[in-house]
């Protein structure tokens, strides 16, 4: 299991439309993705569960992937938030 | 009569008959169903047709009120299919044995609900996206109609709320202006009426009996009055006359020169952010175009765009002011626009960051991808170009090198290209102060009053609690202008102002008489501008 952490930079936490997206881009891998913070955690591949979490700015997460190809899963999902959250 | 205080969402004045709109609450009956097959099939067929749908209100609330309003419509259409949304339904329609529509209905009303009980406001909202998305399946399924239509004669809406899906279906030219007892100034269905200009109240308790009276909405003071005696109604009519009088008057302004009492011409141009926005600037009988944002091409994109697509859209616009100026502001991206296939790293002070022409000159492939397009379009009309974020001259002579270079090598390989006017931005406070060594780089300048005064006063745009002293007004802003506009006329460089200073009718006259060449304002700006030209004397 590959993990990292960061902290949510976008105004509006984790809104509908990156969320979106990150979805998305989860879909593209084999692993198993979650999310956790704000003492909850989501499948990274679901929308409105994702969206449920109510990440806000400034909120520390946790990404874990799992799964044949974490390596390249962490190492996208660690670009995809640096860039848009 | 009676009169109803609410808030404003735009000026202006409607008069008509009250349509009273529900939903109708859709009725969902939970009703057994024997093969369960056939009614995930149903479910299914149900979701692509209101796929289909929300795709279609997208591209249509594109054309209408652009791309940052219609995003609504594709976070519906990821809503939608969200694993867990879908699952909930199939797994009540197999486990239960029930009809679609209470799954639908049901599942829909959970998520609301799981969104409305969140500590966020925003998050809250989004309560109202599920529910839009759960009762367009549960309508589909049902087979009802299309809920914008309005009947035959115009009318003022009046509803509980507006879902933005429906809001966009509606013909517009039968609605006058809407009544919601809902929804916030911020909420989209209130962008929307801004964009569309229909003069709209919220915050007003509607009900079914205000159904076929007669109504006036009051824009200025945010009052809806039902029934409105004869007095009052008579007042009014005056009142929309006028308003339609002063449209006409700037209407048979088309047409006619932008020149001063004593004759001085001025370039009286629109700002448009993408090729879509071109009928506006033509409607609106601008003079040319001033400011045309090219990020939206980057924007929209999942990739870098191509030469070949820049070319297409640069040669559109060239093509269709048929000769007239289009001045295309090169790739302005960083700070508050962010595409991510640039992956550029979050900052701390993006304002003040790597953005714009900083981005472009370090990576140089970018820019010179959007630089052949610019030239090779400029073989098809009147092209300016112009540069943002500027602050040395070093900056221009590097810019004004690539472009010679690219020039030599459309010589060499005999691609066929036209030339332009270069310009830049002045939107920092150095480059005001080195006016005078830009001004022998250049053709032309153009204030960008937004970022300057930004900069200027050291105030965030973007801070709320800072609006009381974010003053455009400013000594400082208008005697920088007044400088810029100096120092550029020594070396017969022409000087713009193409931020939101450039619309503001109170500083038109100013402007004029400081010697400004050239106001670029968003279309619906031009004619009321064009009328103050044409009553200015600028000389004392």
């Amino acid at each position: 299991m590959k993990t990292f952490n960061y902290t949510i930079q976008d105004a509006l936490g984790i809104h509908a439309r990156p969320a979106g997206v990150l979805v998305k881009e989860v879909k593209k891998f084999e692993s198993k993705i979650t999310i956790e913070g704000n003492g909850k955690s989501a499948d990274a591949g679901k929308l409105l569960a994702v969206m449920g979490m109510g990440i806000k700015q400034g909120t520390e997460i946790t990404v874990k992937a799992e799964g044949a190809d974490e390596d390249a899963a962490i190492a996208a999902m660690e670009e995809f938030f640096k860039a848009n959250l | 009569m009676r009169r109803y205080a609410g808030k404003s969402i735009l000026k202006g004045i409607a008069i008509g008959k009250i349509l009273f709109y529900s939903k109708g609450e859709q009725l969902v009956q939970r009703r057994s169903v024997d093969n369960v097959e056939a009614e995930l099939e149903r479910f299914e067929t149900a979701k692509n047709t209101a796929a289909q749908q929300l795709h279609m209100l997208y591209e249509k609330a594109l054309k209408e009120v652009g791309e940052v309003n219609a995003a609504i419509f594709e976070v519906h259409s990821m809503m939608l299919e969200d694993d867990d949304f879908n699952d909930s339904i199939k797994n009540m329609i197999e486990s239960q044995k029930i009809n679609a529509e209470y799954a639908v209905a049901a599942t829909g009303d959970n998520f609301a609900k799981m969104f409305a009980e969140m500590d966020d406001e925003y998050f809250q909202a989004r309560s109202a996206d599920i529910k839009d998305i759960a009762e367009r399946v549960v309508g589909i399924l049902h087979g009802s109609q299309n809920s914008g239509d309005l009947g035959e004669e115009p009318v003022i809406l009046a509803a509980k709320d507006l879902a933005p899906s429906e809001t966009v279906q509606m013909d517009k030219s039968k609605l006058l202006g809407f009544v919601t007892e809902l929804g916030s100034a911020n909420s989209h269905t209130a962008i929307l009426a801004r964009t569309m200009n229909i003069p709209a109240l919220i915050g007003i308790q509607v009900s079914e009996e205000l159904n076929g009276k007669m109504a006036v909405i009051d824009g200025v003071t945010g009052e809806l009055i039902v029934d409105p005696d004869a007095e009052v109604l008579k007042e009014y009519e005056a009142k929309k006359q006028e308003e339609l009088r002063q449209r006409e008057l700037l209407q048979e302004l088309k047409g006619k020169e932008d020149v001063t009492l004593d004759g001085k011409h001025i370039k009286l141009f629109a700002n448009i952010g993408s090729v879509g926005d071109m009928a506006k600037v033509l409607a609106n009988d601008a003079g040319g175009i001033g400011l045309f944002r090219s990020e939206f091409l980057y924007l929209e994109k999942n990739d870098y765009p191509s030469e070949e697509e820049q070319f297409q859209a640069y040669k559109t616009a060239a093509e269709t002011m048929a000769g007239k100026k289009v001045i295309i502001r090169t790739l302005d991206i960083g700070a508050d626009k962010q595409v991510d296939y640039f992956n550029l790293d979050k900052e701390d002070n993006p304002a003040m960051g790597y953005r714009a022409i900083r981005i472009c000159l370090d990576r140089q492939e970018i820019f010179k991808t959007q630089l052949r397009a610019l030239l090779r379009a400029s073989a098809y009309g009147n092209l300016g170009v112009m540069y943002p974020m500027i602050i040395s001259v070093d900056e221009v002579r590097q810019i004004k090198k690539i472009v010679e270079e690219l020039k030599k090598e459309f010589d060499d390989s005999g691609i066929p290209y036209g030339d332009f006017e270069q310009g830049i931005m002045i939107e920092t406070p150095a480059a005001v102060m080195i006016s005078d060594l830009l001004a022998k780089e250049v053709d032309f300048f153009s204030i960008g009053t937004n970022d300057l005064t930004q900069y200027t006063l050291a105030i965030d745009r973007q801070n709320a609690k800072l609006d009381n002293i974010y003053d455009s007004h400013h000594e400082a802003i208008l005697r920088m202008i007044r400088t810029t506009v100096e120092n550029g006329h020594k070396e017969n460089c022409w000087v713009g102002i193409c931020g939101e200073l450039g619309a503001d009718t109170t500083l038109t006259e100013t402007f004029l008489k400081m010697g400004v060449d050239e106001l670029s304002v968003s279309p619906s700006c031009v004619l009321p501008i064009r009328k103050i030209i044409r009553s200015t004397r600028i000389a004392d």
